[in-house]
């Protein structure tokens, strides 16, 4: 049986890692989904199906791709990240990014289609029109972001792979199930796998209560 | 509706009664799909405040006039010029208001900040306006939960922003019951009676009787005839708006 503090720590890492990735992934891919929905560029279309097609990005490709550059022989290998839970947060930002961006794409395509003639009669900025749209998609964003998170904490092929699973140093939830059913644990393992169940079911429950209110006192 | 002056927001010198033409559409033309749509549209619209009415059956192309009017979109053919001394935005309310998914009082100041208006000036005139459509008692409901009524007069009360120099109002009665169709009226009636220029699209021949001081009548594309209003209703020029009076226009 793992000691109270070594499961804290493991999920801590886990969340520290997932939430991390999820918010750099949100960074991003909100505002390339907002482009993608109302900027009309040579390459969009391109570029869409790039997006979409990276929703389905096998994590194990991902890390090891991310453990070829960042190795010591690597490219990156001067920045000795490797296994390390910045390569790991890294990884799934990755991995993150284009779940976040196309559903926000769909999510602004949405209300561009919505609000597009109503800003151009109140002669918005393309930067009004953007900051618009972004404030009215904040409650559907919620559920891009949820979707990213979902990814984030189940993934384990890439955090394994450029993490290492060291133990106090880059170990998680998944990568520690993994192991603990490989040594033949499977109560730890089943009860690693239920509290990583409870923790993303808490995470996206209070994610819809919050979803729920904000829409409430919108009337969305 | 309670008594408030709606116009002008800020100092102005536009608008005074006289000769000459606020806005000039020549010859405009629009084509889709092999159609003609507006076909040579060409009339003036005076400088003097009122209500124009544009008024056509249903597939006339009076909402894509008014669009052509308010610059959304672009004609194939002719120009639509306004006068040198032209200001202000043109205010425009669509036949369904779209209203951001924010309070009243939030959608208010979000078009007093996409207009620019410095922030010092806002909280006067966004009273001004909730008093002008009669929504004070609903500022802090979310827009999108009050009746149609008064999701159209806060519409309304979003295009005054910035002392517009010319409403646009595509139908934005179509979906009204007839006392929400009152008020939204005598909303348009008091904006006109201060000084605003108002073209009004609707297929109501009684609510064109009711506002209307001159009226445009658009069939099939093209402009059949542009009379006052008293004129108009006595005595139709075209046979065409004749049979639209009389019901009996097929389209």
């Amino acid at each position: 049986m793992l000691p109270g503090s070594q499961l804290m720590e493991i999920v801590a890492l886990s969340l520290k890692v997932s939430v991390t990735a999820v918010l750099l992934a949100a960074l991003i891919g909100i505002p390339l989904g907002a482009l993608l929905a109302i900027r009309r560029f040579p390459g969009r279309t391109t570029l869409t199906v790039l997006v979409n097609a990276l929703m389905g990005l096998p994590p194990v490709v991902v890390g090891l791709g991310l453990y070829l550059l960042l190795s010591r022989s690597g490219p990156l290998g001067v920045l000795q990240l490797l296994y390390t839970p910045t390569a790991m947060i890294i990884a799934q930002t990755i991995l993150v990014t284009p779940v976040i961006a196309s559903f926000s794409q769909q999510i602004f395509s949405d209300l561009h289609h919505e609000y597009d003639e109503m800003l151009r009669a109140m002669r918005a900025s393309r930067w009004q029109t953007v900051l618009t749209l972004i404030h009215e998609a904040r409650h559907a964003l919620i559920t891009a972001i949820l979707a990213g998170l979902g990814r984030a904490l189940s993934e384990i092929g890439a955090v394994m792979i450029v993490g290492g699973n060291i133990n106090h140093a880059t170990r998680v939830m998944t990568t520690a199930i993994a192991l603990e059913t490989s040594k033949g644990n499977l109560r730890l393992a089943v009860s690693l796998g239920l509290i990583l169940l409870a923790l993303s079911f808490a995470i996206n429950l209070a994610l819809h209560f919050l979803r729920s209110r904000l829409e409430r006192a919108a009337h969305a | 509706m309670p008594e408030s002056n709606i116009l002008p927001l800020k100092p102005k010198g536009r608008q005074e009664a006289g000769a000459g033409f606020l806005i000039s559409v020549d010859a405009l033309g629009y084509r889709r799909g092999g159609r003609s749509l507006l076909d040579a549209v060409s009339f003036e619209l005076s400088r003097d405040p009122g209500i124009t009415v544009l008024l056509g059956p249903n597939g006339a192309g009076k909402s894509l006039l008014l669009r052509l009017i308010g610059g959304l979109i672009r004609p194939d053919s002719g120009t639509i010029r306004f006068s040198p001394d032209f200001r202000g935005p043109i205010g425009m309310v669509f036949q369904k208001p779209v209203l951001l998914r924010r309070s009243v009082r939030a959608n208010l100041l979000h078009a007093l900040a996409i207009a620019r208006i410095p922030r010092r000036e806002r909280t006067g005139m966004l009273a001004r306006l909730l008093v002008a459509a009669d929504l004070t008692h609903c500022a802090e409901s979310p827009a999108r939960a009050l009746s149609g009524g008064e999701q159209q007069r806060l519409a309304m009360a979003r295009a005054l922003v910035g002392d517009p120099g010319l409403l646009l109002l595509d139908e934005p009665t179509a979906s009204l019951d007839p006392a929400a169709t009152a008020a939204f009226e005598a909303l348009v009636c008091k904006v006109a009676g201060e000084g605003a220029r108002i073209l009004l699209v609707t297929h109501d021949l009684h609510q064109a009787r009711r506002i209307a001081d001159d009226v445009l009548f658009l069939h099939k594309g093209r402009i059949f005839e542009h009379t006052p209003a008293t004129t108009f209703f006595r005595a139709p020029a075209s046979g065409e708006a004749d049979a639209y009076c009389k019901g009996t226009l097929l389209t």
